[in-house]
């Protein structure tokens, strides 16, 4: 059961409470005294919630997006990924847990992981930074997917990220630099990469580990050039105005996938992927599935045209 | 498809320091000859004549301030335009401009504040040109080069899908003609109001380069003030040679988020070149007078080198 709950899930909450208040009454009664009407309630639990999430605006999809509860990169390696073997440090400065890699088998495939993590508990977010990315995260990425083209091993990507850490020390170390070199390497990458947009893509941190053959968005995750936050403070909008800036800047699987920014949404359970995260994590490994399967056995020159003509296409056609 | 270009009449001549004409020799001062100072005075109406210097406030005399590349007494380095940049850049100014491809205006028509058609088109009113991106092709120092410049003037030197096009046709330029590539970077980073289309721009241009790097093609960034966001997590990090000029303001999060953010107060000249180069992120830091010179001598080597590698 969902503990967290968002501001236009209230309804939602209040329901859910009552059932509960209600299954104790039934429990002190014995013998399912109230079950009818438990039933009943559930099931209109579960339509409002259904119906809420059918028709979430920019906004709330944002936070649906960041939710806590949501599946995280750790969720879908432990989900997805045999034997996984965790590979750390970046070999210059040190081991950044924003993102996290390793190798291990994707459905019988030998494939490298790489993916951002937020954390889910307060000791967590700070070991893995929320999922703000240092330079040293990236190098590894880097690093990492030198390995997999070595070995010619696919490259499953979860991105999950507000954007890369902004702080004195990243900056000396060469944050744009380390990002650039990610994207670099993605997109010269001679092994099939699919990289899945699970909650956040926020700006070039997400894009470091996104410039894949494959990019695909979970269907309330959020993919953009900066947090409306942080685009809101660039463009000196006011606090309260973020929700319609959010809007405007088209950050929705459903907007990305007209401008061919992205090549699949994949759906979610009707409560969102945190109402069901079993149920997310396997609907996600079938995609991934699917989209390596037209990959695996191309030439690597076929795959960097690939990826090459799939990232020249963008904006040249399709546009209104 | 290219239109020849002369130096901009009132603007400074390149070539080697021994022909500069007597107005540019020695950079400031007294000894720019009076006579050509009034020449040039006459051309100016009153209120353009004098420059206020950002640093110390003092009143610089325009012509003086434009013999000297703008770049003033105290050193600050303005910030320049395509058309001055590639007067200092190219022998003798020099060099065929080469179209920078338009895109769809405002893709996402975003309307939130000032609409963003209305931005670009004062953007364009005030530059006189369509992007913020600007091609040529010339000899730096005797040897043919494409130059890509970012203008500061045209929204930030946002990157958004037109900038992207344009880096991508200078890069191709380059390869077409077989010769290297010089990019002078300046912007605030990725367009907002163009959101994840503009951010496909980092990966496009990055594209771009692999083309040059597949030709064996020298890319050499110059850093100019200021490149920050977007294009430094793309093409401003990815050169073969990275140079700066001084002073300029160089990061991927600008200071004012940095300390916004985690409330640190920033070490003083924190991300500016001369911080960068003792942190090794910058090759050299150059003086705009004297980057013809370096840029002339490194890509000289470079392709020098790769003129004599052994046949396959």
């Amino acid at each position: 059961m969902v503990s967290h709950y968002l501001d236009f899930e209230r309804p939602i909450a209040d329901l859910e409470a009552k059932i509960e208040e209600l299954s104790k009454l039934s429990d002190q009664a014995g013998a399912g005294a109230l079950d009818s009407e438990i039933s009943a309630l559930r099931s209109r639990a579960a339509i409002l919630r259904s119906e809420s999430y059918a028709k979430l605006d920019t906004w709330q999809k944002a936070q649906v997006a960041r939710h806590p509860e949501r599946p995280h990169c750790v969720d879908y390696i432990a989900g997805l990924i045999d034997e996984f073997v965790e590979l750390r440090g970046d070999r210059r400065f040190g081991d950044d847990q924003a993102i996290v890699g390793g190798l291990g088998r994707f459905r019988g495939e030998p494939v490298l992981v790489i993916g951002q993590e937020k954390g889910h508990d307060t000791t967590t977010r700070i070991k893995h930074s929320f999922g703000s990315v240092r330079p040293e995260g990236y190098r590894k990425a880097v690093r990492l997917m030198d390995l997999a083209e070595r070995y010619n091993l696919p490259v499953i990507s979860f991105v999950d990220t507000a954007g890369a850490y902004p702080g004195i020390g990243a900056e000396e170390r060469g944050q744009g630099e380390a990002i650039a070199r990610s994207i670099e390497r993605c997109l010269t990458l001679a092994t099939p990469m699919i990289a899945t947009i699970t909650g956040e893509g926020g700006s070039g941190g997400a894009l470091a580990i996104a410039s894949a053959n494959k990019v695909m968005m979970l269907e309330h995750s959020i993919y953009s050039v900066a947090t409306p936050e942080a685009a809101s403070s660039i463009l000196r909008f006011a606090r309260e105005d973020i929700p319609k800036l959010a809007e405007a800047m088209k950050i929705t699987a459903q907007d990305l996938i007209k401008l061919k920014i992205i090549d699949r949404i994949i759906p979610e359970p009707p409560g969102g992927a945190h109402s069901d995260r079993e149920g997310t994590i396997e609907t996600v490994g079938d995609a991934i599935e699917e989209e390596l399967r037209g990959l695996i056995g191309l030439s690597p020159d076929a795959i960097r045209q690939q990826r090459a003509e799939r990232f020249y296409a963008i904006g040249r056609t399709g546009l209104s | 498809m290219a239109e020849r270009k002369d130096p901009p009449g009132g603007g400074p001549q390149g070539g080697a320091p021994a022909s500069r004409p007597a107005r540019e020799r020695g950079g400031w001062l007294a000894k720019i000859a009076p006579g050509v100072r009034n020449l040039v005075a006459k051309r100016e109406t009153p209120e353009n004549l004098w420059v206020k210097c950002p640093d110390t406030g003092e009143m610089i005399y325009r012509p003086d301030l434009e013999a000297a590349l703008w770049v003033t007494p105290a050193g600050r380095h303005m910030r320049i335009g395509p058309e001055k940049r590639f007067a200092y850049t190219f022998d003798g100014g020099a060099h065929d401009v080469i179209p920078s491809p338009t895109a769809p205006d405002d893709p996402l028509h975003f309307t939130m504040g000032k609409p963003y058609r209305e931005a670009l088109n004062a953007a364009r009113k005030t530059t006189g040109e369509k992007s913020a991106v600007a091609i040529g092709a010339g000899l730096i120092r005797g040897v043919p080069a494409v130059a890509m410049v970012q203008d500061f003037a045209f929204m930030g030197g946002s990157l958004g899908m037109a900038e992207g096009e344009g880096f991508i046709a200078a890069a191709k330029a380059a390869v077409a003609r077989d010769c290297p590539m010089v990019a002078f970077t300046a912007s605030g980073g990725a367009r907002m109001q163009e959101s994840a289309l503009a951010l496909m721009q980092l990966a496009r241009a990055t594209l771009a380069i692999q083309e040059l790097r597949k030709a064996d093609l020298p890319y050499v960034v110059v850093l100019t003030d200021p490149t920050t966001g977007g294009v430094t997590a793309s093409y401003a990090m990815l050169g073969d040679i990275q140079l700066a000029e001084p002073g300029a303001l160089i990061g991927f999060t600008g200071p004012r988020v940095i300390e916004q953010t985690i409330r640190e107060t920033l070490p003083p000249g924190f991300q500016r070149a001369e911080y960068l180069i003792e942190k090794g992120m910058v090759d050299n830091i150059v003086p705009r007078r004297e980057l013809p010179t370096v840029l002339g001598s490194i890509l000289k080597t470079l392709m020098m080198g790769r003129a004599r590698r052994p046949a396959a």
